[in-house]
């Protein structure tokens, strides 16, 4: 497919020519060239490892290239860091925020300005936040603390952080990857009146809908190079998913699904479980849900409505403050976390960098992580890690990640491949309950589809699977019972055949009542 | 993938570059010599002929590499798990108050049955000064690093108190000091030399951090809590537990130390048995990156450099406080280099 040059009237505002990068043992960008247009939402569309990360980070001075040139404005760059390349104002979001979360957000943004010395002129930062705030609807309060805001608004700060520091390029990595649908539509609005101010921006992605919906032009990568840039109006789903995955055939979309009588046995019940959260609100409010052997109970909800705490409470990490936790007719309630755990319990958590691996330590040392009495008995003293590195890398390779060594740092590796990790590490187990957070989200239309494979070949073989997710799609495909989790309490229970996706989603955003989904008979809920 | 780079990096440049940063903490210390109008290769090599230049220099570096060594396993144990013990002087000086109410009140025992009391005794010392702020970040979340800082001074006006007091030698006259112990309570001396049997409790201790940390599950959920607290947690690995566990563990090596100072060198309790071993045994795990083998180089560095400042103070007319001057400039060039790198990284 032939490279388009930017629509009429504009001229090239960022060039990348010939740009080559390779780590030892793999190319991660081949020759790329890249033309994007002043005021333009340039997308930059590509499976996990097909460079788009290497190539963006080379763009923001993170890396430098082996070969190759970059230019703005028809002048070149001589990108050696990051802060050259906000200096020449490229700047870039990541997927995991660098944020400090003690901080308010003025005092973030402080920190982040070239040159603002050792007196933080918060007021000023916080005249800009107002400036930037209404003019492209990025309000977010400005003596907030981090650590108090939703990933969405984390997200803005992010943005506005950019903008405050003169940056006219925008990268976005996977920007939606964290965020739920409505503020997924939020952040797009925001793009389209940067676009207007002349902002030039490079959406990083995987996902096809989002590029349609909000991209002027699409750059697709594969392995390495280019495959061809064209405009949304000439683009069409099937091409874009040809170009992106090749040869390769999508996989037909329907699982084998075997059928359970229904009410087996329930491994997790919650009892009129209430949890406090962080913020000193009420996290979980009198939730009642029952998970049963070889069933997958899907809860639907916009991140921020109480999954974070139902997981802990779950996993006894987070006292609740009333109700009970129930795992195979065993009150858990007050057990510790590797009493629960010790039960069969796995978990996918939300933030899996943060929350599930430890960076620093190889990925056979992360594998074990989970079952550390079986694979280091007698105290460790009898560890075979030439036997487990083996049995891993059968694994590994059986689920088709790239990976050099496993006696690499976990932190190493891309966040899409950390959670690949997690999920054969959590279902290696065979859990009689796994606790799966957004276990595709980061993954390619591939993994995603190989992972709810894995994630119904479990469920067939018997074991209660809560999948918490914001994705319906998933949650429809792959559910046997749906909540809807919002404000903490559960807005509604049914099975997935019963209502449309479209309902859901009001249900989710608390746009339609709770009374309209009173749960029907077949999957009503002890106790509620 | 950079992950060769990083291999490489870690195997060798790191101790290049630690040593390379210390080179240049002497350069900068000669500079400020200079200054004052000494000559600084007089005051090295003053310095490097008072450690190497004879049988009895060199015994002496041993001699001080001791208790720097196991004050600094007592910092690097907790590190390990992101905890800062900053508490190894006040630990020391438990362990030796406990080992010296040993030597005083069961001085009857024979050897063999009052060295190993003694030894055990300065090891609950130790680990019941640490124990205090270990339970206080425990159960309140207090910051150790202050806690253990502050009770340095507490346990060491404990010391001062008891030698003035309750423990004081009738025979003294006046001096603040204990009673000498009965040879039964004393630690062997080796090869004509001040260097005792607290070298095997040095070597041993180190060896077993080394293998704890690498092949325990002990050591492997220690690695995990101070790689990423969270996700230990989420593992059911019990934080609360190690916290008091590598805490007190670190405490009783400080107060090991302790025990070799009072059983071996001064044979009795006194104020100052003790010139900064905890401090200096903290900036030696530190300057080690709490590394095993880095902690035996690094600890017989510094005591060369302690060694050393003997002699500058009686050659050259320098005070002593140079070699501290010297230790500190090698602390601040070392930890701003690896601040550096980390950030850049």
């Amino acid at each position: 497919m032939a490279v388009e040059a930017p629509s009429d009237g504009d001229h090239v505002y960022l060039r990348l020519e010939g740009i080559t990068k390779s780590f030892p043992g793999v190319v991660a960008n081949c020759g790329i060239n890249l033309d994007v247009g002043r005021g333009e939402i340039h997308a930059v569309l590509g499976e996990n490892g097909a460079g788009k990360s290497t190539l963006m980070k080379v763009l923001y001075g993170f890396w430098q290239p082996d070969a190759g040139t970059i230019s703005v404005d028809g002048k070149r760059l001589d990108l050696r860091s990051p802060s050259d390349a906000i200096r020449a104002g490229i700047g870039m979001v990541f997927q995991s925020f660098m944020l400090i979360p003690a901080f308010s957000v003025a005092e973030n943004i402080a920190l982040t300005l070239p040159g603002s010395g050792v007196l933080l002129s918060v007021s000023a930062i916080r005249a800009r936040l107002r400036e930037f705030g209404s003019r492209y609807g990025l309000s977010v309060d400005a003596d907030a603390k981090v650590w108090q805001l939703s990933v969405g608004e984390q997200q803005r700060v992010e943005i506005v952080k950019l903008l405050v520091s003169g940056a006219r390029v925008l990268i976005l990595d996977e920007p939606t990857s964290v965020l739920a649908p409505h503020e997924v539509t939020k952040l797009f609005e925001i793009l389209q009146t940067l676009r207007r101010d002349g902002y030039t921006i490079l959406f990083v992605t995987h996902k096809l809908n989002e590029v349609m919906a909000i991209a002027d032009r699409i750059t697709v990568l594969r392995k390495g190079g280019v495959v061809g840039t064209l405009p949304r109006a000439r683009a069409t789903l099937p091409d874009l998913a040809d170009m992106l995955l090749g040869e390769r055939e999508l996989r037909a979309g329907s699982f084998e699904r075997r059928d359970h009588e229904p009410g087996g046995r329930a491994v997790l019940e919650l009892h009129d479980l209430s949890v406090r959260s962080d913020r000193g609100r009420t996290g979980l409010a009198r939730v009642s849900l029952r998970v049963c052997a070889g069933e997958i109970v899907g809860v639907a909800g916009v991140t921020g409505n109480g999954q974070t705490e139902l997981g802990e409470a779950i996993l006894g990490l987070r006292r609740p403050a009333g109700g009970r936790v129930v795992l195979d007719g065993v009150d858990v309630t007050r057990r510790s976390t590797a009493a629960i755990l010790a039960q069969g319990v796995a978990c996918i958590p939300e933030d899996p960098l943060r929350m599930g691996v430890a960076p620093g330590l190889t990925i056979a040392e992360n594998m074990v992580l989970d079952e550390r009495a079986r694979y280091m008995p007698f105290g460790g003293l009898l560890t075979d890690w030439r036997a487990i590195r083996r049995e891993i890398e059968l694994r590994v390779e059986n689920f088709g990640i790239a990976i050099p060594r496993l006696s690499v740092p976990v932190g190493t590796l891309s966040g899409g491949n950390v959670q690949r990790l997690l999920l054969l590490r959590a279902l290696a187990r065979k859990p009689r309950l796994l606790v799966a957070f957004y276990p595709t989200r980061g993954l390619d239309i591939a993994a995603t589809r190989m992972a709810q494979e894995l994630l119904m070949v479990s469920r067939n073989g018997g074991a209660a699977t809560l999948l918490i997710s914001e994705d319906l799609d998933e949650l429809f495909a792959l559910s046997d019972r749906l909540v809807v989790l919002s404000r903490g309490a559960v807005a509604g229970s049914f099975r997935p055949g019963e209502v449309e996706t479209v309902d859901v989603g009001l249900l989710m955003t608390g746009a339609a009542k709770r009374h309209e989904w009173q749960a029907s008979p077949a999957s009503s809920i002890p106790g509620s | 993938m950079a992950s060769v780079a990083r291999l490489v990096d870690s195997r060798v440049l790191i101790p290049l570059r630690l040593l390379g940063l210390t080179a240049l903490a002497f350069v900068a210390v000669g500079a400020f010599l200079l200054l004052f109008g000494r000559n600084p290769i007089e005051a090295y090599g003053v310095i490097f002929k008072g450690a190497f230049g004879s049988g009895y220099g060199l015994s002496e570096v041993v001699v001080r590499a001791i208790p720097l060594m196991l004050c600094a396993v007592a910092t690097a144990i907790p590190a390990r798990m992101g905890l800062l013990n900053v508490g190894g002087e006040g630990q020391l000086h438990g362990g030796a108050m406990a080992a010296t109410w040993g030597a005083l009140t069961l001085g009857a025992l024979p050897r063999g049955a009052l060295l190993p009391g003694l030894v055990i005794l300065g090891l609950l010392g130790g680990a019941a000064a640490a124990f205090v702020p270990a339970f206080l970040r425990w159960a309140a979340g207090v910051n150790e690093t202050i806690s253990t800082l502050l009770l340095n001074y507490v346990i060491v006006l404990l010391v001062e108190y008891m030698v003035r007091g309750p423990w004081k030698d009738p025979m003294s006259y006046n001096w603040p000091f204990t009673p000498e112990f009965p040879e039964s309570a004393r630690l062997s001396f080796y090869w004509g030399t001040r260097i005792h049997a607290g070298l095997w409790f040095a070597l041993v201790a180190i060896t077993l951090f080394y293998l704890a940390l690498r092949r325990t599950r002990w050591g492997y959920e220690i690695r995990v809590i101070g790689d990423n607290p969270d996700a230990a947690a989420r593992a059911g690995i019990p934080l609360g537990r190690y916290v008091l566990l590598t805490m007190c563990i670190g405490g009783a090596l400080a107060g090991l130390a302790g025990m070799a100072e009072v059983c071996a060198i001064q044979s009795r309790l006194r104020p100052g048995i003790s010139t900064g071993f905890g401090y200096t045994g903290f900036l030696v795990s530190w300057l080690a990156l709490h590394h095993p083998l880095g902690i035996v180089v690094m600890a017989l560095l510094l005591g060369v450099l302690s060694v050393g400042g003997d002699m500058v103070q009686i050659s050259l007319g320098l005070p002593y406080a140079t070699v501290n001057i010297i230790m500190a400039l090698i602390f601040f060039v070392v930890l701003g280099g690896r601040f550096r790198k980390s950030r850049s990284g």
